[in-house]
């Protein structure tokens, strides 16, 4: 905390100019705080909440699923109601449980926890700014999370049960309370947490977008870019054009549900009674809900993939093979992201043309995401390979992202979609593409960062250890569940003794639970590393990792302003690793070519000339008093 | 079964044990780290694990495939279906090709370049023309499979042919009713979601002529082998999905928007019967679009028949009008003579019902196509 005190103390005088600093009240620095380091750990440790959350209720289901006979009476304390006297699970729960489950995973843990994170954390430190451009749009931002969570968090303590009509909610499910208890108060706070959370996620991501076009330190031209900025900023720019459509299409459910419009109503008849709603169509939100829904995906999957870009060049000792290859990746998928939603639809009855159009623009995606898989694998090779846990992650995220990522190509083929749509198939699939590997990437970032956030260590054996039982836990739930998918399961189903098709397999689905279990359990070593670390971690080193980004040229303890003094130039790009010739292994992005000649390439020497002008260069510094 | 899982739980407590004994070794000589040099503890340790993980998972997913393929569902019964199904392994042959070796490298990789004191890794940013091969090499396949599925899902999604025999099935919490044309025209008659109540579950319109023979099955559909079946499909309340697994069927229901689905069923219910050698084995109709608490149990049976065995049982259903006669009074006053003829003579005496429609099956079955 000492450096934290001591550069407040040295900006004092600085500051006077521009605002009187006074000593920040508790409130003030750790609940209603407008700097992006607090903001991301209020993040960080709510999306953990979340995580616990949203994963014991995977467990909850799965050992419905996997363990049909066993007896739940021991859930009852918690359950209450939803645990039957025979120790069941209430099968409208079991509903309930895989909608909020999906929920919370996508939205609260993935999306918030990790984008929400490490864009907070590493957007200003990584390209050497005070903070975000707004702090205070950044910190409402945060607030309107947290009161999403809190609508959303209540919900599941309703009597009739949280929202249940499955993540997608698609109505007319969701839009009728008659249809099923979870359609009732439990939609409608579902709905209410969403409009909240889009909210939050626009505020926040105006915020990067604005703070890494504008805020970049002198020299950070966008080609000196860490890749996890490039990827925060894509992820930024694609949230803000499909969140909006998803906050329209809940909107027009809340009409639907509240005011008698007919937007996605038409034709129905339910329990003895014909509703009045025609000329909507079902079709209509399901379209709207995937503009979101499949840029969703990658709204949690490109921050994974930039950290991991990151903490591979850094802990291979290599430069990140193919840096500008690897941004135009990322810029295809995102464009791509928006072009291929109906891949969702391809049996809805949507006209069978789109479903060939869709079907040629989601196989196209596999060729930028096959691109960074190589250049990730390249990046391996003839490195230097140190195993921290971060590390470990992301090698395993590559691994995740690829074995999850071809059974995509599957699944973007719409006439083998017909038969696997809405099986275990398609379970196992997203989970280990989109979930398993994003939260790889989230834990190779919090490993990764920690000594930045929170100026200590977190113990490498026990992250190791974690990163073991996680990786092999994951591939036991999910190439099983391939299997089960391809005997044609489908999802969401409360048991499988109805049909004779399903009645079978069971070994194999107590066997995905039992794995399930055992990857939920092994996520405690993480809990409790994490949250010992913070209080009793060995204290960090300046650069623990040997890393060239400018956040590690920050105190140890980064203070309100991130750096003492002038905020450093950047004269090279960030993955000057085991450059040829040079001292160390490592050359940061603030030191100048003209202070490393031994290891300067011809082109390189040519740019000494310009370092003059980046370091007269005087922009963006708020702290800046003589402007 | 059980002993793969006691096998399993054997390899993570013995795992858990390695890890938790590695580790205090680590613990132990953490505190000496103290400078700005790399930390490389557990080096080998994870380095050799990725070896382990290697060459475990390929033999344990060689193997579980192995062991999974007798519980996948048996070759489709329907022609489309062993078409998908080629594509499918088709496909899955070609993606375990970049399965293998991405993951191959990328565990081998870990493992031979772990850190070595004193080595320094080759600086090697960028190679356009490695970059482009493995642009253009997915490129390739991808455009290969595209059009191989494009192929299959136009032919697939085609108009069905003219001679389908055509069965409208409609979803509701918490089953499956299909509807068929008649005893004698074949031809469904128009509905009217307005229409339905407790008797009328799908809106048959009644003032449609074509409706007057419709018959309706909520418990079991029957198909005939050999020629196309269309099924219209609606849904009544909320979103359903008709999933017929054998016949590789997939087809969302929806409220107020009729889609639809053909195939050719080739193989009755007798010919799976011998070929699964299970005396027992049904076809059925499941709900693969969460509808509510029923979701899981939204089966109906279906019959796949030899043509005359089809027919027979169609000749034989009692018509909707013959079932509830006071329905007669929904037909306009100009088709009330037509109608009278799937009316049974006394409709006041419930015991005529059965003669009546036997009768009039009879008749039907000769002028059935």
């Amino acid at each position: 905390m000492s450096a934290i005190e001591g550069l407040e103390t040295a900006h004092h005088h600085a500051d006077e100019h521009d605002h009187h600093h006074e000593a920040q009240s508790f409130w003030q620095k750790y609940i209603f705080c407008e700097d992006h380091k607090v903001i991301a750990k209020q993040y960080l440790i709510t999306g953990i909440l979340w995580a616990v959350i949203g994963i014991t209720m995977s467990v909850i289901f799965r050992i419905q699923l996997g363990l049909p006979d066993s007896n739940l009476s021991w859930l009852k304390p918690v359950l209450g109601g939803w645990i039957s006297d025979a120790g069941k699970l209430d099968p409208n729960f079991y509903l309930a449980l895989v909608t909020m489950h999906g929920t919370i995973m996508v939205f609260f843990v993935l999306t918030a926890g990790l984008s929400g994170t490490f864009s907070n954390f590493l957007i200003p430190l990584q390209i050497g700014a005070r903070d975000m451009a707004s702090g205070f749009m950044n910190m409402l931002s945060y607030w309107f999370f947290f009161l999403a969570s809190v609508i959303m968090f209540a919900s599941l303590f309703l009597q009739q049960g949280p929202a249940a009509g499955g993540w997608v909610i698609y109505p007319p499910l969701s839009a009728l309370p008659q249809a099923h208890p979870g359609s009732g108060m439990g939609m409608t706070l579902w709905l209410a947490s969403m409009a909240f959370f889009i909210v939050s996620q626009l505020l926040g991501g105006i915020n990067y977008i604005t703070t890494v076009i504008n805020l970049r330190t002198r020299g950070m031209s966008f080609d000196r870019l860490p890749l996890t900025i490039w990827s925060f900023l894509i992820t930024a720019v694609l949230g803000l054009i499909s969140f909006p459509v998803l906050l329209s299409s809940v909107l027009l459910l809340i009409f639907d549900r509240h005011f008698g419009t007919s937007f996605y109503l038409s034709d129905i008849y339910i329990n003895g009674e014909a509703l009045p709603n025609v000329g909507g169509s079902p079709i209509l939100f399901q379209h709207l809900f995937w503009f979101l829904g499949h840029p969703e995906v990658y709204i949690v999957l490109l921050p994974a993939l930039g950290i991991t870009s990151e903490v591979i060049a850094t802990n291979s000792r290599k430069p990140i093979f193919g840096y500008r290859a690897m941004i135009a990746s990322m810029l295809g998928i995102a464009f791509l992201a928006f072009i291929v939603w109906a891949h969702h639809m391809f049996v809805t009855g949507m006209n069978p043309f789109l479903g060939s159009v869709f079907m040629f623009l989601t196989l196209i995606i596999a060729v930028p995401s096959a691109v960074k898989g190589f250049n990730y694998i390249t990046t391996l090779w003839k490195g230097n390979i140190v195993f921290t846990p971060g590390m470990l992650f992301s090698i395993g995220l590559v691994s995740l992202f690829v074995s999850g990522g071809l059974t995509g190509i599957i699944l973007g083929n719409s006439a083998l979609d017909i038969q696997l749509h809405d099986t275990y198939f398609v379970v196992a699939h997203f989970h280990l593409v989109m979930g398993a590997a994003s939260a790889f990437g989230l834990f190779a970032g919090v490993y990764h960062w920690f000594p930045k956030m929170f100026g200590r260590m977190m113990n490498t054996s026990l992250g190791q250890a974690h990163f073991w039982l996680t990786f092999i836990g994951i591939y036991l739930v999910f190439i099983p569940m391939h299997y089960v998918g391809i005997a044609g399961f489908p999802r969401r189903y409360y048991q499988f003794t109805s049909y004779d098709f399903t009645h079978k397999f069971m070994d194999m689905n107590m066997f995905i639970s039992i794995a399930a279990i055992f990857t939920f359990l092994a996520q405690f070593i993480f809990l409790w590393n994490f949250f010992y670390s913070i209080f009793k971690g060995r204290k960090a080193p300046q650069n623990p990792w040997r890393s060239n980004t400018l956040e590690w040229t920050a105190p140890i303890i980064p203070g309100h302003g991130n750096w003492e003094g002038e905020i450093p130039a950047v004269y090279r790009w960030s993955y000057d690793y085991s450059k040829p010739g040079a001292k160390e292994d490592f050359i940061p992005q603030n030191i100048p070519y003209s202070q490393t000649p031994e290891s300067n390439f011809p082109h390189e020497n040519e740019l000494i000339a310009t370092e003059k002008v980046i370091e007269s260069q005087n922009f963006n510094d708020q702290f800046k008093t003589h402007h | 079964m059980y002993i793969i899982i006691a096998l399993v739980a054997l390899v993570f407590i013995v795992l858990t044990g390695v890890v938790i004994s590695r580790l205090q070794g680590v613990l132990k000589s953490i505190n000496k780290t103290d400078s700005e040099e790399v930390e490389t503890s557990g080096n080998k340790f994870n380095g050799a694990m990725f070896i382990v993980i290697l060459i475990g998972g390929a033999v344990s997913i060689t193997w579980s495939y192995l062991h999974a393929r007798e519980f996948f569902l048996p070759e489709a019964s329907s022609i489309h279906g062993r078409r998908t199904d080629d594509l499918f392994w088709f496909s899955m042959g070609i993606l375990t090709i970049p399965f293998i070796i991405v993951n191959f490298l990328v565990f081998f990789f870990a493992w031979k370049y772990q850190h070595k004191k004193g080595h320094r890794a080759t600086f090697y940013p960028e190679n356009h023309k490695l970059e482009l091969i493995w642009t253009i090499i997915p490129a390739i396949v991808m455009a290969l499979l595209v059009f191989t599925g494009w192929k299959a899902w136009s032919d697939i999604t085609a108009e069905a042919p003219r001679d389908a025999e055509v069965i409208e099935i409609t979803g509701k919490q918490f089953n499956w009713i299909a509807r068929y044309g008649g005893v004698d025209n074949n031809k469904l008659g128009d509905y009217n979601y307005k229409l339905i109540d407790a008797q009328n579950e799908v809106g048959i319109d009644l003032s449609d002529e074509n409706s007057f023979d419709d018959f309706t099955n909520p418990s079991e559909m029957h198909i005939p082998v050999g020629r196309p079946v269309l099924l219209k499909i609606r849904a009544r309340d909320v979103l359903h999905s008709v999933f017929i697994p054998h016949m590789r069927v997939k087809m969302d229901a929806v409220p107020g928007m009729p889609t639809k689905f053909w195939f050719v069923p080739d193989k009755t219910t007798a010919d799976m019967r011998a070929e699964t050698g299970n005396p027992k084995f049904d076809y059925e109709i499941a709900c693969t679009e969460v509808c509510g608490q029923g979701h899981f149990s939204m089966k109906m049976r279906l019959i796949v028949d030899d043509e005359a065995t089809y027919k027979k049982w169609v000749s034989e259903q009692a018509t909707f009008l013959s079932t509830y006669p006071e329905y007669l009074a929904k037909v306009p006053e100009n088709l009330k003579a037509k109608a009278m003829k799937y009316v049974p003579a006394e409709a006041a005496t419930p015991a005529a019902d059965t003669s009546a429609t036997s009768a009039g099956g009879a008749g039907a079955s000769s002028s059935l196509r």
